[in-house]
């Protein structure tokens, strides 16, 4: 391969330097109907799962078909995106803020054959490269991270189990037969980037080792205060060790005091704790960001740990399957997984999912521990 | 043949739901056959040494990522998350492997032509791989090598006048809802103001000079569809002051059968004959909803503005027409002191372009947290360790009850002493009245 200049001169690299540009603005990219009823929408209608119009004042229309993705994905598979946009949709599309992706077109009888040509195409494999749906009380698209594809602190993958599940739980992609819509999501591991904390059910990767500890390198490669700093149970001291005859400042860690968040190694490289037999996913429930009907609410674990178990984690699948089938069978009418679960009591909850009730899942951190305990007589038997 | 064998990622082109594995194979074929005769700027084999490299993963049940790494463009602090495997013998393929985050246009919409010529860069200067988008809502091209960082960056800005994203501790790349482009529920202009906010503080994005990260969200009502509530520290959510809109002949249409609740959203399932009273009155969170029979009314003042109403029947009720937005403060995941979601500290502001009134509560925020703030505290963490009253003063903005859930439950209260009296009393003029 020989190099290619864009244009860059790295001889001179501030010359000809364009900055803080942005993004581009949003009404370069907007679809017809769409600049043109901008503001003036009255109402909508799903017409089937994955299949929503919008009625705009003027009397227009816009239909649009939302798919599935797998968020991870190739320019090959955008370009084929593209190709299917120019096609049906006047060379425009759109993205959802659950990593779905949106075809839109101003007329119904644009709207099958649109369908049909997404529904034809498949990966070599036989899985749907645009499943219809995620509209509704569905399960939309799973949010989630890097995993093994790309972070260092990763205790679980991203990618597989979200694939693994969303398997397991697609005939409710694509229908409507929840009593309200159920996110998921995954983080792999507990800094939760995306939505873990607010879903309705979510899993989360985590250790169960302490990290280890390369005292030759640690002083070299880590600001010690801030690996200190970083503990939030403050099971971490700076001490000194001698190695090979050399003293050398490092940092001492209370195994009783940690809970293996990993915090450290994100300041402190030299304190990698990832391991395959400690490592796996806890699973939460109950949480939502929406305001409608109760406030929002955090998800709250159920299930302490569940171990890795690649390429098709077949016992988290299992758990989340579990979970959303006692739900969809108990829940009211618009009850949200948190609003049900509140309902019927935790303890109604842990019986009708048949999940067992561990140590682990009793809150043990700082004040906010003892609000979540029962300082009541009230409870099922 | 392809160069690693996979026999557990395999597994995963299996099953409806769109396989990861299957679209990276056809990438590295793709890039192997390579029929535009493409002289690619990174390993051709890329995507064959990155799925090698995530079967072992999947083997050894640990990341094969090293720890960080430092590499960006000039001018800026951040926009790119360095990456580095660690078996680069094994894997030369991925042996850098950094991550280029692109801002994204406001509600993620798209041309074909800009998708295709941003694909057209990365097909020849990186792995071919994306995530389409990062949870912040960035695009993310994911895998190049450091040599073609700048290269990227010179095409982004000069053919494509488009920007990098943030990372950090900075203000990151803001997002919003779609807002007024597809939805009757909007309150404000969502996608207007995320534009507005990242050009205005493109400086405070491209060059760190944050205690920790800080974002932004939109949304254009409190259905929260881009969860500005829960995944950003400046939270601007969509409200209304005025009466919800109602249409008594969309009512009887929906009690009549011939509007479907919800949309249709439940329609998968057979829940019964719409119940006006049992689904929308008697769930109402203020109970401030009658139905006699032939006439809704709504007892405006007690509306918490929740959407569930509006939601079940939206042919027959409306937003009101005095649209704001609520601003609140604080989001964060769990480390270090715990999650948050924001909290109220202004009710009602505002939202029209150029958006003033919201940027003025911005920086007064941001004037303050930058001095205060510790060495990687949140702006929620800054929040509880120096009190929720210590921004409102911030910012300038009366205590309210709406400031709050509940009122304290401790007597643990601090005055000042400017609303006592003076604090500086000698003992002497106590034991006059008091013997020791």
């Amino acid at each position: 391969m020989a190099f290619i200049s864009s244009g860059y001169n790295p001889e001179k690299p501030m010359e000809n330097r364009i900055s803080d540009i942005g993004p581009r603005k949003y009404d370069e990219f907007l679809p017809p109907v769409i600049k043109k009823n901008y503001g003036q929408w009255l109402y909508h209608e799903i017409l089937e799962p994955g299949v929503l119009m919008h009625k705009a004042e003027s009397g227009d229309e816009v239909y649009s078909v939302r798919v599935g993705a797998a968020r991870l994905m190739s320019v090959g598979l955008i370009r084929e995106m593209c190709a299917i946009a120019d096609k049906h949709c006047g060379g425009h599309l759109r993205f959802t803020t659950r990593n779905n992706v949106e075809f839109m077109v101003d007329s119904k009888a644009k709207v099958k054959p649109l369908m049909d040509d997404l529904k034809s195409r498949k990966f070599p494999g036989g899985s749907l490269k645009f499943p219809i749906g995620g509209t509704g009380a569905s399960t939309p698209n799973m949010v989630h991270t890097q995993g093994w594809q790309h972070c260092h602190t990763p205790a679980t993958d991203a990618a597989g189990p979200v694939k693994a599940v969303m398997d397991e739980v697609f005939e409710y992609f694509t229908s409507m037969k929840l009593p309200a819509s159920v996110r998921l999501a995954l983080a792999c591991c507990l800094n939760m980037c995306g939505a873990v904390h607010c879903s309705d059910i979510a899993v989360v990767g985590i250790h169960r080792k302490p990290p280890l500890k390369d005292h030759a390198v640690l002083d070299q490669i880590c600001e010690i205060p801030l690996a200190v700093a970083a503990c939030p149970t403050a099971a971490i001291r700076p001490t000194k060790i001698e190695i090979d005859g050399k003293q050398r400042n490092t940092v001492a860690i209370k195994d009783e005091r940690c809970m293996f968040c990993g915090n450290c190694y994100t300041m402190c490289a030299a304190l990698p704790l990832a391991d395959a037999e400690g490592d796996g996913c806890a699973i939460m429930v109950g949480g939502k960001v929406s305001n409608r009907l109760s406030m929002p609410k955090f998800s709250k674990v159920v299930v302490a740990y569940v171990p890795n178990e690649p390429p098709r984690w077949p016992s988290l699948t299992k758990v989340i399957k579990q979970i959303l089938e006692a739900y969809a069978k108990d829940a009211r009418k618009y009850e949200r997984v948190g609003e049900w679960a509140e309902r019927i009591g935790w303890e109604k909850f842990f019986e009708v999912t048949g999940l067992p009730f561990t140590h682990h899942l009793i809150d043990d951190f700082r004040d906010h521990a003892y609000y979540t305990w029962r300082q009541s007589t009230q409870f099922k038997w | 043949m392809a160069k690693h064998k996979t026999p557990m990622l395999d597994e995963l082109t299996k099953g409806p739901w769109p396989s990861w594995v299957d679209d990276i194979k056809g990438e590295a074929e793709r890039r192997k056959a390579n029929p535009d005769n493409i002289d690619y700027q990174i390993p051709a084999d890329v995507c064959e040494d990155w799925l090698g490299l995530q079967e072992l993963s999947y083997k050894d049940m640990e990341t094969h990522w090293k720890h960080g790494g430092i590499v960006g463009v000039f001018g800026y602090g951040g926009g790119v998350i360095g990456r580095y495997c660690d078996m680069p013998q094994q894997f030369p393929g991925v042996a850098h492997f950094h991550t280029v985050r692109v801002n994204q246009p406001s509600g993620k919409y798209y041309t074909t032509k800009f998708l295709t010529d941003l694909c057209d860069i990365w097909d020849l200067r990186g792995s071919g791989m994306t995530n389409m988008h990062g949870s912040t809502g960035d695009i993310v091209l994911l895998g190049t090598f450091t040599e073609q960082l700048e290269e990227i960056f010179f095409e982004l800005t000069h053919n494509m006048n488009t920007d990098l994203g943030g990372s950090g501790s900075n203000l990151r790349t803001p997002a919003g809802c779609l807002g007024k482009s597809r939805c009757e529920f909007a309150c404000y202009d969502t996608m207007a103001l995320e534009y507005s906010m990242v050009q205005q503080y493109q400086d405070e994005l491209h060059r760190p000079a944050f205690p920790y990260k800080f974002k932004f969200k939109f949304d254009g009502c409190p259905m929260g569809c881009v969860c500005s509530i829960a995944r950003s520290d400046f939270s601007v959510i969509g409200t209304w002051k005025s009466d919800i809109r109602i249409d008594q002949e969309a009512v009887k249409a929906y009690v009549g059968g011939e509007f479907k609740p919800n949309a249709g959203a439940h329609a998968g399932r057979d829940w019964g004959k719409f119940d006006i009273t049992a689904e929308v009155v008697n769930r109402c969170p203020g109970q401030c909803i009658k139905w006699d029979g032939s006439k809704l009314s709504i007892d405006n003042k007690n509306c918490v503005r929740c959407m569930h109403c509006i939601a079940v029947m939206p042919r027959a009720l409306r937003v009101g027409e005095e649209t704001g937005a609520s601003i609140l403060l604080g989001a964060k995941a769990p480390i270090l002191d715990g999650q948050q979601m924001s909290s109220l500290i202004v009710p009602f502001v505002p939202a029209e372009d150029p958006f003033d009134e919201i940027k003025e509560v911005v920086e007064k925020i941001w004037d303050w947290w930058m001095e205060e703030g510790k060495n990687r505290e949140r702006v929620g963490e800054t929040m509880r360790r120096m009190s929720l009253q210590k921004v409102l003063n911030v910012i300038g903005v009366e205590p309210d009850a709406r400031h709050v859930k509940y009122p304290r439950e401790n007597p643990y209260i601090f005055w000042k002493e400017e609303e006592v009296g003076n604090w500086d009393r000698p003992i002497e003029e106590y034991r006059k009245r008091h013997a020791r």
